[in-house]
């Protein structure tokens, strides 16, 4: 099976990162089956929605377990924004969430500028723009690049969550779309 | 903090980009999906469009638009005009918008606000005010209200509003610079980012207003020739402003 997975998880709009694959020249499914998320080359969990909703769906589905289950067996799961967040052992939003705790660390509110945070950073030390719209910013060891200071990704193992949408950061997000895919 | 956002604006009327002045004369300058390509080619930061013919009729005409954009655009949009309920919202953004930008309606029902936010976050929700003597105004601009500008935008943010894109009806189409005294006074007043919009007819204008806002909006300087806009990006970063760089990859 050569196709994208993006994790259904009950909010929001996976139309965008669909539509991004579409322009790179994969087709994708938008899907919550645990076996189908356990198993495919690539998964993608998308992010809008709150953390609290998109938890208890994937715990009702079973796909936490089966998001967890692809990580311990190295296949490359790709969060982005809100599926970065959700990788995480906890985050702040909605009076506090558990995470899926693929990697350590937690999820805080930010505390400085306007927020929510919205519009274009140079993430260092990638050197391209990327596109953000957040109110909540991982706190983890496992940070590998940031963006004015907030953490903009994480990576450990198999698992790279980034804190922009790449879906809708122009040619230099279709291009590091390009590069996710070309790991998996 | 981001960079300043540069955000063309394109008016839509029956599925077609419309340009015209106070709604009179309205004149068909193009299809939405090729103007967001070119406007995307040319640097835009964020698109915005409004449907300024928005009818209950006319809902299934304008999410068949925003579908045929979120397919090609790579960069986010936000869309306004006719969004009067949580079901409107989410029609338009689950077709793929990626904000909706309330006017009207917010006014009439502030809760409404809050209800979009609660369901796709703050970052979804823009809420546009037509500012003019000191006061908001409502159905296009053309209602005076008697809610004050300042207490509104705080109003606004206080519901959940993630954004205000904040027009200036003095200055809106007179191309004579944005109403920076207004834009100031508003953005001083709440913690979330403004959108300055009304009155941009150089890069001059654009650089001072994104000193005062977090985005600038701008429509007629850069319809009348949409291949320009690099070259107004170019204007604006040569003025000192630090728009984001593209193409590093």
């Amino acid at each position: 099976m050569n196709e994208v997975v993006v994790v259904d998880y009950g909010a929001g709009n996976t139309r965008s990162v669909r539509a991004a694959l579409r322009r790179l020249g994969r087709e994708s499914v938008v899907l919550s089956d645990p076996r189908a998320i356990e198993e495919a080359p690539l998964v993608i969990l998308p992010g809008v929605g709150s953390a609290r909703s998109a938890m208890a769906h994937l715990r009702a589905t079973g796909a936490d377990e089966a998001l967890r289950a692809r990580f311990a067996a190295g296949r490359f799961t790709l969060g982005i924004c809100l599926g970065l967040q959700l990788a995480l052992e906890f985050s702040e939003e909605d009076d506090g969430v558990e995470g899926l705790g693929l990697l350590s660390g937690r999820v805080e509110r930010l505390r400085e500028g306007r927020i929510p945070r919205l519009g274009w950073s140079v993430v260092e030390p990638w050197g391209a723009a990327y596109y953000f719209a957040h109110s909540y910013a991982a706190v983890s060891d496992d940070v590998v690049a940031t963006a004015d200071g907030v953490a903009a990704a994480i990576e450990r193992d198999a698992f790279l969550g980034v804190q922009f949408h790449p879906e809708k950061s122009g040619p230099d997000g279709a291009a590091f779309l390009e590069r996710c895919l070309a790991r998996a | 903090m981001p960079r300043p956002r540069l955000i063309p604006c394109l008016d839509v009327a029956h599925g077609r980009v419309v340009k015209g002045v106070s709604f009179v004369g309205l004149r068909d300058v193009g299809d939405p999906v090729e103007l967001a390509t070119h406007y995307s080619n040319g640097g835009a930061d964020e698109l915005v469009f409004l449907d300024i013919a928005a009818t209950p009729e006319e809902a299934a005409t304008m999410t068949a638009v925003v579908a045929r954009v979120a397919e090609v655009l790579s960069i986010p949009f936000t869309v306004g005009g006719g969004v009067r309920s949580v079901d409107d919202a989410s029609r338009i953004i689950e077709s793929g918008a990626d904000r909706v930008s309330l006017n009207s309606a917010a006014l009439a029902d502030p809760s409404l606000i809050t209800k979009i936010a609660t369901r796709y976050g703050s970052q979804a929700v823009v809420v546009a005010i037509d500012a003019g003597e000191g006061v908001v105004h409502s159905h296009g601009g053309r209602v005076a209200t008697q809610v004050a500008t300042v207490p509104w935008a705080q109003r606004a943010a206080e519901c959940g509003a993630g954004e205000i894109l904040l027009t200036s009806i003095r200055q809106d189409g007179r191309r004579s610079g944005y109403d920076l005294e207004l834009t100031r006074a508003v953005r001083d007043a709440i913690a979330i980012p403004v959108i300055a919009s009304g009155g941009a007819g150089s890069a001059a204008h654009v650089a001072e207003a994104l000193a005062v806002a977090d985005a600038a909006l701008v429509a007629s300087i850069v319809h009348e020739n949409p291949e320009g806009l690099a070259g107004l990006r170019d204007e604006i970063i040569n003025l000192g402003v630090a728009l984001r760089p593209i193409g590093v990859r």
